[in-house]
């Protein structure tokens, strides 16, 4: 397997899903120079292989995404999940997360944001902005572990579910966007599609449930 | 002085930086990220911390000496402070940041050199604790032993 090739099954259809923890590529952002080694470290305790950069601009360049036409270079670095601080100097992590969401090519990697600062605002616009999560820090190894686990299981049930397309078009919907989503090309049956609403979701339910209990 | 000696020793040592606020659970976090694949991980972590922490302190020094304090420049420099010390569990620099990003927020010059003096108070104390701890460690490996795990149960 190549360095960062995420192991994909073919799952047959209602068949056992016994599905390995394939190895995930991390993308790590942060202008702390400390905080890198931690989450570094955390990353790759977990099992992941990881890039750290520090920067959102940096992370850019390496996604391809600066404006230079270099992308298709870049293949063989798949990133499955990206890990970004909020505050950082240049672009945030938030500018980051919607310049990755405006992307064709990237859109579909998750991107978890952490942060310092327990702001509610903050973390409701990240998860409107498409996050996958929101990390308080400092990071501890249970988050990782959860967020591993959700990434894993989000891209197990992508192989078996339909196109990539519906999440983004549920994230619109879910803006209150007047026009309804249009038909999915690749779609075998819409009742599959109400199953992958209630799959997309299940973290950004959890940190609004985690946020009520909060409050 | 006997191993048995030395590592109770270390384990008390380090059980009063937690009692005394100077190190919390992150710190913890960091110890279990240790392994023998990673064995000088959390004297890595810290030693960045103190390279930062001296660049950080230095430019603050610098930011507040001038006739006219640019708090926009004062600011990131505590939150960046705030943010590696938490992420060591140095419990009382963050807490002396926290104070001290509220004085900047009032813009309050006297109250943020006050703040300074105090943070790196803070900051020097942290860092002879753990220097000391390092060394207790070493002392304990150079002996042929190992470090003990922390007990988890105060």
């Amino acid at each position: 397997m190549a360095v960062g090739e995420v192991m994909r099954m073919d799952i047959p259809a209602g068949g056992d899903l016994t599905v390995t923890s394939p190895e995930l590529h991390v993308l790590a952002v942060d202008d702390s120079i400390v905080d890198r080694k931690v989450i570094e470290r955390l990353l790759r305790i977990s099992a992941c292989k990881v890039t750290t950069v520090e920067s959102g601009a940096m992370a850019l360049q390496y996604l391809g995404l600066d404006g230079d036409k270099g992308a298709s270079g870049l293949k063989d670095l798949k990133v499955n999940l990206i890990v970004t601080d909020y505050s950082m100097p240049g672009l945030t992590g938030y500018d980051l997360l919607k310049k990755i969401k405006e992307s064709s090519v990237f859109r579909e990697i998750p991107v978890v944001i952490m942060s310092s600062e327990n702001i509610l605002p903050r973390i409701e616009q990240c998860l409107r902005e498409g996050a996958e999560d929101f990390l308080l820090k400092p990071v501890k190894l249970a988050d990782v572990k959860r967020i591993k686990e959700l990434i894993v299981r989000n891209e197990a049930d992508d192989c078996k579910t339909l196109s990539h397309s519906n999440k983004r078009k549920l994230a619109e919907d879910i803006d209150d966007t007047a026009s309804p989503p249009p038909p999915s090309s690749s779609s075998s049956s819409s009742s599959s599609s109400d199953d992958s609403s209630v799959e997309d979701f299940p973290s950004s339910k959890r940190m609004k449930s985690e946020l009520s209990s909060l409050l | 002085m006997e191993l048995v000696q030395m590592q109770k020793s270390l384990q008390d040592y380090t059980k009063s930086l937690f009692l005394e606020g100077v190190l919390d659970s992150q710190f913890l976090q960091l110890q279990q990220l240790q392994d023998e694949s990673n064995p000088d991980f959390v004297s890595q972590v810290v030693t960045l911390f103190f390279q930062d922490s001296d660049r950080i302190l230095n430019d603050l020094s610098l930011s507040l000496d001038q006739q006219v304090v640019d708090f926009k420049k004062v600011d990131p420099h505590v939150h960046q402070l705030k943010g590696s010390s938490s992420s060591i569990g140095a419990q009382r620099v963050k807490n002396a940041c926290v104070v001290f990003r509220t004085f900047c927020e009032q813009q309050n010059v006297e109250g943020c050199h006050r703040c300074l003096q105090q943070v790196k108070q803070e900051y020097y104390l942290v860092k002879n604790r753990l220097e000391t701890l390092f060394k207790l460690e070493q002392q304990i490996v150079a002996s042929g032993g190992v470090i003990p795990a922390m007990e988890l149960g105060f």
